[in-house]
């Protein structure tokens, strides 16, 4: 039926049953509060990393180790890792949904980008709780 | 056939001889988007070139056309102003409605030649030339129960409201249905199941309107998917809109209705 539909009216929305999912409000709740966090701590980040004394002449495996010993760098970088990812993932799954034409491009789109989410969240997240100062070459 | 156009009037869809040309008229060149998807494979563009006075309407130019020059041409219109909402069309690359655009507006700067390029809305199935099928958005339009919703019992009187409580939607209820908002949609042109500006505003009407009870059912089916998260504050519909309603303020505030859970 509803096929036969789809037929005769090619851009007839199939119009699915209301899911009663507030998953979108949350999403573009999530997109205005990261966005926000962020510009705070990227630019920070990037103040300390390029313009405070020396800038990234001074940047070395010592002023990393040295950063990460204490917990609120490894925070400010665990979060700007985590927000960055997530917000531009988001992003990203906007645009697929905007843009991709058909159903199987908009899937593998998806995966790929979950899949490369998931990867760079987790390594990060390794490398700062288990980045090891005293490690020797 | 409106009185206003009787000058030129013939019967409608058969070709006439044209008309004199009046004084002070300019020779302007109309293109017009055709496809008779009965025959044809493609779309393609004819050109007239058409007398017009300055004080014309883009429907005039169209209505020339279909008398006197090619009777095949299809078009909706029916009140010619502005009031049905039965001619939005892409004229010069944005959505209008042909009875409400001048000549004189559209007329290139200095005396130049002028073109008139005339497609039809976006987005949705074109029929024949610039009649397109308008089922999927009153399809949307439809979905968002447009229509008063009132649990209690019936007022032997008529529903009292105050100026302040009707100035909240006053703004869209000047909706005419037109199409021009939700074909000028970029989301909407990628994504036909969007609820699309127009589903909204009327969806907005309603769920604002302080004698409605319907508000929490309409956000609701609003919050969804393809409902208003998927708008992404181009402010395309509200440039489109004949009647100035602002449209993606209307949006804005089904969004902050849904976030803040409070109409
Ligand atoms: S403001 Fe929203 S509804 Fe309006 S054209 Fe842009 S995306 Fe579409
Ligand atoms: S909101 Fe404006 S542009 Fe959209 S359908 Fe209504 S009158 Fe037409
Ligand atoms: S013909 Fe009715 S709005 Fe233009």
């Amino acid at each position: 039926m509803s096929n036969a539909l789809g037929l005769a009216k090619p851009r007839a929305p199939r119009r699915p049953a209301a899911r009663r999912s507030n998953f979108e409000l949350y999403s573009w709740l999530f997109m205005r509060i990261s966005g926000m966090a962020l510009v705070v701590l990227v630019l920070g980040h990037l103040f300390i990393m390029n313009v405070l004394d020396g800038g990234v002449h001074r940047i070395n495996f010592g002023f990393v180790a040295g950063r990460w010993a204490s917990p609120f760098w490894q925070m400010w970088d665990l979060s700007m890792l985590w927000l960055a990812q997530i917000h531009g993932g988001n992003g990203l799954r906007t645009v697929i949904n905007d843009y991709a034409r058909k159903d199987a491009t908009r899937f593998w789109l998806k995966i790929l980008l979950y899949v490369s989410m998931v990867l760079i969240i987790s390594l990060g997240t390794f490398v700062i709780f288990t980045f090891d100062p005293n490690i020797t070459d | 056939m409106t009185a206003s156009t009787a000058e030129q009037t013939s019967a409608s869809g058969s070709k006439g001889s044209e008309p004199p040309v009046p004084e002070g008229a300019i020779t302007v060149t109309v293109k017009i988007r055709r496809f008779n998807t009965e025959f044809d494979d493609e779309p393609r563009w004819d050109s007239f070139e058409i007398p017009a006075l300055p004080s014309d309407r883009v429907l005039n130019l169209l209505h020339y056309v279909k008398w006197y020059l090619d009777g095949t041409l299809t078009f909706r219109r029916s009140c010619a102003h502005g009031i049905c909402g039965s001619d939005a069309m892409r004229i010069n690359g944005v959505n209008r409605l042909a009875c409400k655009v001048l000549l004189k507006d559209l007329l290139s700067a200095g005396g130049k030649p002028t073109t008139i390029t005339i497609e039809p809305i976006k987005g949705l199935p074109v029929h024949k030339d610039l009649l397109v099928d308008m089922e999927p958005f009153f399809e949307a339009f439809r979905a968002v129960q447009p229509y008063l919703i009132n649990y209690s019992p019936e007022p032997t009187r008529e529903r009292l409201q105050s100026a302040a409580d009707r100035e909240r939607f006053d703004d869209t209820t000047k909706c005419i249905l037109c199409a021009c908002c939700t074909t000028s949609c970029p989301v909407y042109w990628s994504d036909g199941s969007y609820f699309g500006p127009a589903a909204i505003v009327n969806a907005h009407r309603f769920i604002f309107d302080s004698r409605d009870e319907g508000a929490e059912e309409r956000l609701d089916i609003l919050s969804d998917k393809e409902g208003v998260w998927r708008c992404r504050t181009t402010f395309n519909c509200t440039d489109a809109c004949p009647r100035g309603i602002q449209v993606t303020k209307a949006i804005q505030e089904v969004k902050r209705a849904l976030l803040f859970k409070r109409v």
